[in-house]
């Protein structure tokens, strides 16, 4: 049913009807809405569910990580700083194969202290072994979650999945939303079935250590894993589209591609000033495009560059910064397009919450002509 | 000597805080306090983690350092070891000290790290609107306790007690003369010194518990403040204590071996 929601409720909304048996999170700006939304469902028995408070996000993945080795769907929520906090839990996760759910309000990272949005909280966890999904408005952060913990829970899978949606912008955000009904919701994610659990009858052992001997394997089991995501990310995207009419079968969405010689990488929200931006570069003759990528990790490397074949120019859009070395996602781009003779320039931008308008966007259309990238896009020059 | 004044950031104000807050006034007693030791400005740092109560060294005219949620304690411990000619007083509240940040707080107190902890305790989360934190008195609402806190609270002064601190007091917003003189014990007392400050949060704690007037919450700290030694002679005769009272007053004054004392 289509309603006018704020995105913190509708992705608490979702969180509720995918039915998790377990939630703990602790509270940060600008996440908290979620997680008072969640408490207040299970206060009201509105979801069968445990509501942990805890005293940290540390312990709030550690709870949620041992409610699902218990064999419990799991979610959780946190941003920022808290995810900071919650790194070594998350390769844990990861590593004995967890598949939880966690929602990130993207929000940058101090010092100096920011409750606004970019995305270098989550960048961050890269190479953490989740899933990361992107939203570029409050209907997809929505449906990300239920494809999501379908891929997570995938016995091909077995994976743990961020999904992120940028924090005020999206998460403050009064939308309309189609939010599905229990029932739809049932009908496409079904109860979670765990591949092995902690059960006193049929004991394991989870996350004891590996020699030299082991440790490679299981690292190599793990990217084996995320190289098998793809191919169930398009199904669970597909089965997606069959049930609700909107399609998420790919990767990377394309924007008017075709026929671009310009074409722009870029993840989140911006995603949708971009799009109104190339729109009116199109109405004046110029041939821009975007590639929006969905899946950040696994990282769509054979759609983007299927999408990318007929550009001369790519400019990404990055929301983070890995110091000493550039844009996450630029510099993933170059590898990716090294030798093709596309040229790819980066372009670090709305960092801190730093606002990005339409005409940012034809700017750097404008300065991508020039060959002129690989720079932070919009400092203040007055104040350094 | 100087006066609380001369160690405010005018220039930052007017804060933050909203109307009615007990941070202020918290803030007041501390300065007073400092203004009494005849410090200076420059040998004096800081220190705060994340929340309402950190928000503090920013209104004051000394180096600070503003830190992550919880690590207060373990930055001002590296401030102070590095440097123990500096004077280091630390701001932090009930979610910062005695969640997030709990491991901390056990462990400078056992080690009595040279510094005077101030903690404001509004019995809740305020910056992020309102959950329920370790001190939120079972029963009491809030936002992610709709039908009131089903956990025990701490008693952050008796466990710093049990720790080790060196000096451990208990007072509130509204016993502003003893606040002050705890404080300026605190100050002199070699060791971790903690003093515990039980403070309104009118818009996030008192609406939602039936103290809906910023008088309500003081007149229920008034009320509910028991002396210790009254307490003590309570129990000594077996008398019952009323319940929802807490303890006011110096829970304990010693001189354990510390860490970080100017030689």
């Amino acid at each position: 049913m289509l309603q006018i929601t704020e995105g913190s409720h509708a992705v608490a909304e979702i969180a509720k009807f995918c039915r998790p048996q377990v939630v703990a999170a602790y509270p940060i700006t600008p996440q908290t809405h979620i997680v008072e939304a969640l408490a207040d469902m299970v206060a009201n028995c509105e979801l069968d569910a445990e509501y942990i408070t805890v005293e940290s996000e540390f312990s709030a993945l550690s709870a949620c990580l041992g409610a699902s080795a218990a064999g419990s769907r799991v979610y959780s929520a946190t941003t920022s700083q808290g995810l900071a906090l919650m790194f070594e839990v998350c390769f844990n996760v990861a590593g004995m194969r967890q598949p939880i759910v966690m929602s990130i309000v993207n929000r940058s990272l101090g010092a100096p202290l920011s409750i606004w949005n970019d995305q270098q909280d989550s960048i961050s966890l890269r190479d953490s072994g989740w899933l990361q999904f992107y939203a570029e408005d409050n209907q997809e952060a929505t449906d990300l979650h239920m494809i999501a913990y379908k891929v997570a829970e995938d016995h091909d899978v077995l994976l743990p999945a961020f999904v992120c949606f940028d924090g005020f912008i999206l998460s403050h955000t009064y939308e309309p939303v189609d939010m599905p009904s229990q029932e739809e919701v049932d009908a496409y994610l079904p109860a979670f079935t765990p591949y092995h659990r902690l059960d006193a009858k049929d004991p394991i052992s989870m996350g004891m250590y590996a020699t030299p001997d082991y440790y490679m394997e299981f690292r190599y089991e793990l990217e084996r894993a995320m190289q098998r995501s793809i191919d169930v990310i398009k199904r669970a995207g597909a089965e997606f589209a069959e049930q609700f009419g909107r399609d998420y079968s790919a990767l990377v969405e394309s924007y008017r591609l075709d026929d671009a010689e310009i074409a722009f990488i870029a993840m989140g929200s911006i995603c949708g000033t971009v799009k109104d931006a190339i729109d009116e570069m199109r109405d004046a003759g110029k041939k821009v495009g975007l590639a929006k990528i969905r899946t950040y990790r696994p990282f769509p490397t054979e759609e983007l560059t299927r999408a990318l074949a007929g550009v001369s120019t790519v400019a990404v859009l990055d929301k983070n910064i890995s110091l000493g070395s550039g844009g996450a996602v630029g510099t993933e781009v170059k590898a990716m397009l090294a030798g093709s003779g596309i040229t790819v320039l980066d372009y670090i931008i709305a960092l801190g919450g730093r606002d990005v308008r339409k005409r940012d966007i034809a700017a750097i259309v404008d300065l991508a002509d020039k060959g002129v990238g690989d720079m932070f896009y919009g400092l203040r020059t007055e104040v350094l | 000597m100087t006066s609380a004044r001369d160690w405010l950031r005018t220039d930052r104000l007017p804060h933050i805080y909203c109307t009615g807050c007990g941070n202020g006034t918290v803030i007041n007693c501390t300065l007073a306090a400092i203004s009494g030791m005849g410090w200076e400005r420059d040998e004096t740092v800081f220190v705060s983690g994340i929340g309402c109560s950190s928000r503090a060294p920013g209104y004051i005219q000394t180096d600070s350092l503003h830190t992550t949620h919880g690590r207060a304690l373990a930055f001002a411990t590296g401030v102070k070891l590095a440097k123990p000619d500096l004077n280091v007083v630390v701001f932090t509240g009930d979610g910062d000290l005695a969640a997030i940040g709990g491991n901390h707080f056990i462990h400078a107190c056992r080690r009595n790290v040279d510094m005077t902890v101030v903690c404001m305790n509004n019995q809740i989360y305020g910056m992020t609107g309102g959950q329920g934190s370790p001190t939120t008195p079972m029963g009491a609402q809030s936002t992610t306790t709709p039908y009131g806190s089903a956990e025990a609270a701490f008693d952050l002064a008796e466990l710093a007690v049990a720790a080790g601190a060196n000096y451990v007091a208990r007072w509130t917003a509204y016993h502003v003369k003893e606040l002050t003189k705890a404080i300026a014990t605190g100050l002199q007392t070699p060791g971790l010194s903690f003093i515990e400050v039980m403070t309104q949060c009118p818009t996030n704690y008192g609406r939602r518990n039936k103290q809906r007037r910023v008088s309500d919450m003081i007149e229920h700290m008034r009320t509910h403040a028991l002396l210790i030694e009254k307490k003590r002679r309570l129990e000594s005769e077996g008398t019952p204590i009323p319940e929802g009272m807490f303890t006011v007053g110096e829970l304990v004054r010693r001189a354990r071996p510390a860490m970080g004392v100017r030689r």
